[in-house]
């Protein structure tokens, strides 16, 4: 490693090099419980070409390169393999170029999200994806992992908004794959295979994103329930009904509770269920579905419906929601997050499930997510020392993403699969999906330098 | 390379910074309860709210590298070296991190179980460090006497016009390079302190509470006229005043650096100068830091079966000034002051106490005063304690930060509740907006009482 840190040191100077141990200790890990490498050093370049050069010498000497953002990650992504070259790419944090007539917007990956977001909504312009780390995460490590969030419903997710990617690939080489043309069939649609490829297939290094026009009128209700499967049935309702909110929040019983305790904005803490929900768009369509909204809820049995007086106020509700994962942190030592997803008609079940599963293995799982899009997030709250619960905690989490499965769901909606969920892929891909993405790893990444043990070995 | 960027550079080796030297076992921080070490999920929601983390993006300048460090040293993976050190250090304490954690994590706790470590260890001392620490922390502020003696002969140095004197015959540069560093930031000393100005009892008209009121020691020396202005407010307010003689540092620079068990012993001093805490509604203070940490007696004391169950009652009723003043309800001045004010969040009030909207109702209750929002409000000025000191680069970049935003909303006067922050924006005031008046929120409204003779 000594060879390896003084070479980086030549490459990018002393300031942008650490390997000391009280340095590398806490590049160590990410967001994701119970899950930690040491890495051999990490370095912080500030241009492709810095990045390709450390590359480059990495290829050459196989030395297995980790590339992480602010390591917010829940699946282990980031989190170091032993003796690696971690690139942390928080320094490339510039916005190039916004093009207010293309809608677009040019960024360096260390661009922290929320920034992106304020600039776009400074223009009249809105980048959708919100993930719940928005306010830390950076562009780069959302495109890697092709994070969702709370709009995923009505907008999508990351990867509908990249249109060009710049990539330093394993050889070091540099490519720039898409442009600002919203149609463009010339050859394969290779930036897509990047977004979501955790690492592990190429290093991004730009990111050219589709921005669209800001909403010119939103509204916020929250219905409150006494059972959790009512507020499923409320949102198949709503769906059924043929309205796309851009947000539908559930949260469980001691999620509220939790968040609650962190945010003390009023959140009703004898209620099983809430349901955060929001409609935007023009004006009258917008009230017309928040009424038609309250009427499904209610006719589906919410105990409560009640709509945000200010925008303040819906803002309010929202950070409170993006911080339920962080808020169950209060109840137990360890915190595992897990967000299997299902296909919408099948929530109702999946939320039952997790319940009767708890309940069989005698855990405590507290459960929000993204209703809208089926994306669920069970949260066991546990202790890691405690061996014997922790084994139930397994077996529990590994019923559920069967089921998942099952109903034709997967084990990761919008986390990755990194290091955390790596056991269950075989079995929700299958054998030959499974060999394709390895052949594909072994075309763009023939010396598995790139986040090796990711994903899959 | 500008001034600017050069200090950016600085911040950045500090921030970086690996020296060699002695390392030492952990103590403290094994005797903590692991639950608080483990509370944090490492989610880097902390992240965004760090000045020393925004200031280097290494995550070893971040609340949740730091943690990670102190758990890797409870747990007996690393030693207490040098750098773990300084890095905790490097750390304002501002707890911007404990206000942004969803996870309820104990920062402030690990971290001075931390500093008490380092301490115990040695791992930082030198003859010099050893010489100022003793002097201040042991010498100065463990006897109230004796620093309201220096603070006298620094009195009649500042008004005889001595200082004035020797800065402009720049008889300065015969001081120690550090000392001379330091002379600029020397606050001004007024010529009362409280035990003059406020009489042992002072009873209001009407007498609806019984207060005690703490008069600190920097606030003593510096804003004895803030403990007068809080005392006509608490009168006007229908409290009856009791205010000890010759108190003591409350004890949280002892705290906060380190040093555990003197700051237990100046917590039962404080404890002994209330003998009658029953028949007291309250106990005010008016300096944030000292509030923060006044509050935490009744943990600081919890093992002392002498003082516990005193320091559980003391915490109970221990109120920061304006939490009181919403408590009791406050009574508006009867005429209008128009003046426009921004307000400056000390870190110790809003995320040690977690009180931000008390202070801007007492602003909102003076007839006609606007009050303009100050972008920023809750980032840290750079004052923290002893930290200008300590980290003369870091404080200064924060300093710069502060005096913009409070440039940026055009206002003439600034609110603060923290006699570490008032001497701070005084010195960024000097440097660069001599029109700006620092003042704290009850001294506007104490002014708004007497401009019409309301009250007492």
């Amino acid at each position: 490693m000594h060879t390896t840190i003084a070479e980086m040191i030549r490459l990018v100077g002393s300031e942008r090099v650490l390997h000391e141990p009280e340095h590398l200790l806490t590049y160590g890990f990410d967001g994701t419980a119970c899950l930690t490498g040491k890495a051999g050093c990490v370095v912080f370049p500030k241009t492709t070409e810095e990045v390709a050069a450390i590359v480059r010498y990495a290829a050459e000497h196989k030395i297995p390169v980790v590339t992480r953002g602010s390591g917010t990650g829940l699946s282990g992504g980031s989190v170091p393999s032993s003796q690696c070259l971690v690139l942390c790419l928080v320094k490339m944090n510039q916005v190039l170029e916004l093009d207010e007539k293309n809608l677009t917007v040019l960024v360096e990956p260390g661009v922290i999200t929320q920034k992106i977001s304020e600039l776009a909504d400074s223009v009249g312009l809105l980048y959708p994806p919100d993930p719940g780390s928005i306010k830390i995460s950076t562009i780069g490590g959302n495109v890697a992992e092709n994070s969702g969030g709370l709009r995923g419903l009505k907008y999508g997710i990351t990867r509908d908004y990249v249109m060009g990617l710049e990539v330093v690939l394993a050889s070091g080489e540099i490519v720039f794959l898409g442009n600002k043309c919203v149609k463009d069939v010339a050859g394969y649609s290779i930036k897509d295979v990047f977004i979501g490829s955790e690492g592990t297939l190429g290093i991004i290094t730009k990111i050219l994103l589709k921005l669209v026009p800001k909403p010119s009128a939103r509204k916020t209700l929250l219905a409150t329930f006494s059972r959790m499967d009512a507020a499923a049935e409320t949102v198949s309702a709503i769906i059924a009904a043929k309205i796309i909110p851009c947000t539908m929040e559930f949260l469980d019983k001691i999620t509220i509770q939790c968040v609650e305790a962190y945010t003390q904005i009023g959140l009703p803490l004898d209620a099983e269920a809430i349901l955060l929900m929001e409609t935007d768009g023009h004006p009258v369509v917008v009230e017309e579905e928040a009424i038609k909204i309250e009427a499904i809820a209610r006719s589906c049995g919410a105990l409560s419906v009640q709509v945000a007086r200010t925008p303040e106020e819906a803002g309010r509700l929202a950070s409170a929601r993006r911080a339920a994962f962080s808020a169950l942190a209060r109840i137990s030592p360890t915190t595992i997050l897990e967000d299997a997803t299902v296909p919408r008609s099948e929530l109702a079940g999946m939320i039952r499930f997790i319940q009767t599963t708890a309940e069989k293995y005698q855990v405590r799982i507290g459960t929000f997510g993204h209703m809208g899009d089926g994306n669920l997030h069970p949260t066991f709250l546990t202790d890691e020392n405690n061996h014997a619960e922790m084994e139930r905690v397994e077996k529990a989490m590994a019923a559920i993403f069967d089921y998942a499965v099952e109903q034709g769901g997967t084990i990761t909606g919008e986390h990755g699969v990194g290091l955390a969920k790596k056991k269950f892929l075989p079995k929700a891909l299958g054998t030959a999906s499974l060999n394709l993405m390895r052949q594909l790893k072994r075309t763009l990444d023939p010396d598995g330098i790139l986040n090796p043990g990711k994903i899959f070995d | 390379m500008t001034p600017l960027e050069q200090r950016q550079r600085d911040i950045v080796h500090i921030g970086h910074s690996s020296p060699e030297g002695a390392s030492a076992p952990a103590h403290a921080l094994k005797k903590l309860d692991y639950s608080v070490l483990q509370q944090c999920i490492h989610c880097g929601l902390c992240l965004p709210t760090c000045p020393t983390y925004d200031a280097t993006q290494f995550e070893r300048n971040s609340p949740r590298g730091r943690i990670a460090l102190m758990r890797a040293v409870a747990d007996d993976e690393m030693r207490i070296t040098r750098a773990f050190a300084e890095e905790m250090y490097f750390c304002l304490g501002c707890l911007a991190c404990q206000t942004a954690c969803p996870a309820g994590v104990n920062y402030a706790e690990m971290f001075e179980h931390a500093r008490s470590d380092i301490e115990r260890g040695g791992v930082l001392a030198n003859p010099q460090r050893t010489l100022i620490r003793t002097l201040t922390l042991r010498w100065l502020f463990t006897r109230p006497r004796l620093l309201r003696t220096i603070g006298r002969l620094l009195y009649i140095y500042q008004a005889s016009g001595m200082q004035a004197l020797v800065r402009r015959l720049r008889l300065t540069v015969l001081l120690p390079r550090k000392l001379r560093e330091l002379e600029p930031l020397t606050p001004t000393v007024n010529r009362h302190f409280s035990d003059a100005l406020i009489r042992p009892v002072e009873k209001p008209i009407a007498m609806k509470f019984r207060v005690g009121m703490l008069t600190g020691c920097v606030q003593d020396l510096t804003f004895s006229d803030v403990n007068r202005d809080t005392v006509d407010v608490l009168l006007a307010n229908g409290c009856e005043v009791v205010t000890p003689r010759n108190q003591s540092c409350c004890g949280s620079l002892h705290g906060h650096n380190g040093e555990m068990e003197l700051s237990r012993k100046m917590a039962r001093r404080n404890l002994d100068s209330f003998p009658d805490l029953q028949q007291l509604d309250s106990i005010i203070t008016n300096a944030a830091g000292c509030g923060s940490h006044l509050k935490n007696y009744e943990h600081l004391l919890a093992d002392d079966i002498h003082y516990a169950a005193r320091a559980k009652l003391w915490t109970e009723k221990l109120k920061d000034v304006h939490e009181w003043l919403g408590e009791i309800g406050i009574t508006p001045p009867s005429q209008p002051m128009p003046v426009e004010v921004t307000y400056h969040e000390a870190c110790h009030l809003c995320h040690g106490q977690k009180i931000t909207r008390q202070p801007r109702d007492v602003l909102k209750a003076i007839p006609g005063l606007k009050l303009v929002e100050l972008p920023e409000s809750t980032w840290c000025c750079g004052s923290a304690g002893i930290y200008n000191i300590t980290q003369p680069e870091m404080s200064q970049t924060l300093l710069e930060r502060k005096m913009d935003n409070i440039t940026k909303t055009g206002v003439k006067i600034v609110a603060s509740a923290n006699p570490g922050c008032a001497i701070q924006l005084q010195n960024g005031a000097r440097a660069g907006n001599p029109e700006l008046q620092v003042l704290h929120p009850i001294s506007l409204l104490a002014r708004a009482y007497r401009a019409h003779g309301d009250h007492v």
